[in-house]
């Protein structure tokens, strides 16, 4: 098996003035291509800081981090589109600071943006545009750089929940017709089933991995899109397992 | 989804004939758009009125307040001879010049401030009590340190905006929102290119407001400057016009002040909606 990400015995913690927060301990996985995970967990579990490890963003305490990518894409909870450029120029800004704006490129970031229904809307500005377009206008940004590992944030969490259903439902179909490889952070046990081929679970701080489950809809076939996925029985039971993995405790 | 709904429904509302309750709604819009714009006209008015009326009837003493009729009348003999522009001319440059040495300082001491955040903190104290400290307080003694002319009026105008330019730049550029430099790391950008690519462009706003404002006080710092030294520039005249009691020629100046004013002001307006379009 071909992997793209290998996680290994990865520790981190955060320091102030006041104390030491040990954030994650000893977590270890393999992210094989064209797989797509999502990690669930208690809030301020720790989730995010793996994310921003494995992007470089942040170096790890302890454990080395083996990663098999050319070039990592990261998706935020917010779409973080610049609102002083306009939606073509937001899209193309991965690849100018990347010195690969050619023309080539622009035609590709012009036939993506024709793909997901935002052409017609590329001179405008992202004040202009709708929660639920943004986010595309973002993925659309994303995946201009041609990444062989996507990174998600939460990346649903700021919509609308009609709009988070349908957007999260496209995304999903993207992922998996792109055969892209990503790893997605979120608290929404529904969303992690229907989008992901495995989930993993984290405990409360420090996080260590508590179970993972891979999720399979066989009924689904070929057929899978992650609004098909709520639709079956399977999804039920893995809803209740993770949500009892959760052990939820109102503080 | 919303929003593009709610464009199409604009748009095709201007092709369809206009309701009659859309006609009024916009019909009462410009009524009192009209409204507003003639009473400020007829405020104008009645304050000229009313001051040129009660010199004629010597209900104020002319002597302290001049009269709309003599200013007019010196703003027609100082046109025909020339002297107005020259001391506009003078005024504008000093002003101009002033303008641009403090903005530019301003924003390249602020980039230095976010590059070297260190820096930043070491030099934090000095700037606050540098900034609470009333500039024109130092007017005398750099005049004297740059030159009794031209170079010692042009650095108190820069002097004037450029410790408030750093400061509300350099405040600015540290609260751009971390994840849109973080965006810009992952892919792959340097500091260079989160200058350029986000810190900068997002202050947009905040380098507009400070232009607006440092036109202003450039101002104030000409005429300050003038006051001290200087043979010519509106500042000069409001002085040479009062030491030698000539109300006439104090109020022109302070006219021809407010008209460069509201020249400005238009002039910046609109170079804020020319830069930000979004």
């Amino acid at each position: 098996m071909e992997y793209i990400c290998e996680v290994k015995n990865i520790s981190k913690r955060f320091h102030t003035i006041n104390n030491e927060t040990k954030a994650i301990e000893d977590i270890s996985f393999k992210i094989e291509k064209g797989e797509i995970v999502s990690i669930v967990g208690p809030s301020g579990c720790g989730k995010s800081t793996i994310l921003s490890i494995l992007a470089g963003l942040e170096k790890p305490s302890g454990g080395e981090v083996l990663l098999n990518t050319q070039s990592i894409g990261f998706m935020f909870q917010k779409d973080q589109l610049y609102e002083w450029r306009n939606i073509f120029k937001n899209c193309m800004l991965g690849l100018e600071i990347q010195h690969k704006d050619t023309e080539e490129n622009k035609d590709k970031v012009i036939q993506m943006l024709t793909k997901y229904g935002l052409y017609n809307f590329r001179n405008h500005y992202p004040s202009q545009l709708s929660g639920g377009m943004r986010q595309r206008a973002a993925l659309v940004r994303t995946l201009a750089i041609e990444p062989d590992l996507l990174l998600l944030d939460e990346p649903f969490s700021a919509l609308d929940y009609q709009t988070r259903l349908a957007v999260g439902n496209e995304v999903g179909e993207i992922l998996r017709r792109e055969k892209m490889t990503a790893i997605m952070v979120t608290h929404d046990i529904p969303e992690a089933v229907s989008i992901s081929d495995r989930v993993i679970i984290f405990t409360e701080r420090p996080a260590k991995i508590k179970k993972e489950y891979i999720i399979n809809f066989e009924e689904l076939c070929k057929d899978r899109t992650p609004m098909n996925c709520r639709n079956t029985q399977a999804f039920g039971d893995y809803f209740r397992q993770i949500w009892g993995d959760l052990d939820y405790v109102e503080k | 989804m919303l929003k593009n709904n709610n464009d199409k429904k604009n748009n095709t509302n201007t092709n369809e004939i206009i309701s009659i309750e859309q006609q009024k709604f916009l019909q009462s819009v410009k009524r009192e758009k009209y409204f507003i714009r003639t009473v400020q006209i007829l405020i104008f008015i009645f304050f000229i009125t009313l001051w040129e009326f009660s010199a004629r009837f010597k209900l104020i003493d002319t002597f302290l307040t001049s009269s709309p009729g003599a200013i007019y009348k010196l703003i027609v003999k100082f046109v025909e001879d020339g002297s107005l522009f020259k001391h506009l001319y003078a005024s504008s440059v000093e002003t101009f010049a002033g303008f641009l040495a403090g903005t530019i300082t301003g924003i390249l001491v602020a980039i230095l401030l976010w590059w070297f955040e260190k820096l930043d903190r070491i030099l934090d104290p000095y700037l606050v009590i540098l900034n609470s400290l009333p500039k024109t307080a130092l007017a005398p003694i750099i005049i004297l340190w740059a030159g009794m002319g031209f170079t010692g009026i042009v650095v108190t105008a820069a002097s004037i905006s450029v410790v408030v330019t750093i400061m509300t730049l350099s405040t600015g550029f540290k609260s751009v929102e971390n994840d849109k430099i973080i965006l810009l790391k992952t892919f792959g950008a340097n500091k260079f290119q989160i200058l350029k690519s986000v810190v900068i462009p997002s202050n947009f706003p905040n380098i507009m407001s400070v232009i607006k404002v440092n036109i202003g006080l450039a101002w104030i710092g000409v005429i300050v400057g003038e006051f001290l030294v200087s043979k010519e520039g509106i500042g000069y005249l409001i002085l040479y016009g009062s030491q030698t009691f000539k109300l006439d020629l104090v109020m022109m100046g302070v006219f021809v002040l407010a008209v460069i004013a509201a020249i400005m002001y238009f002039f910046a307006a609109w170079l804020e909606k020319k830069v930000i379009k979004y």
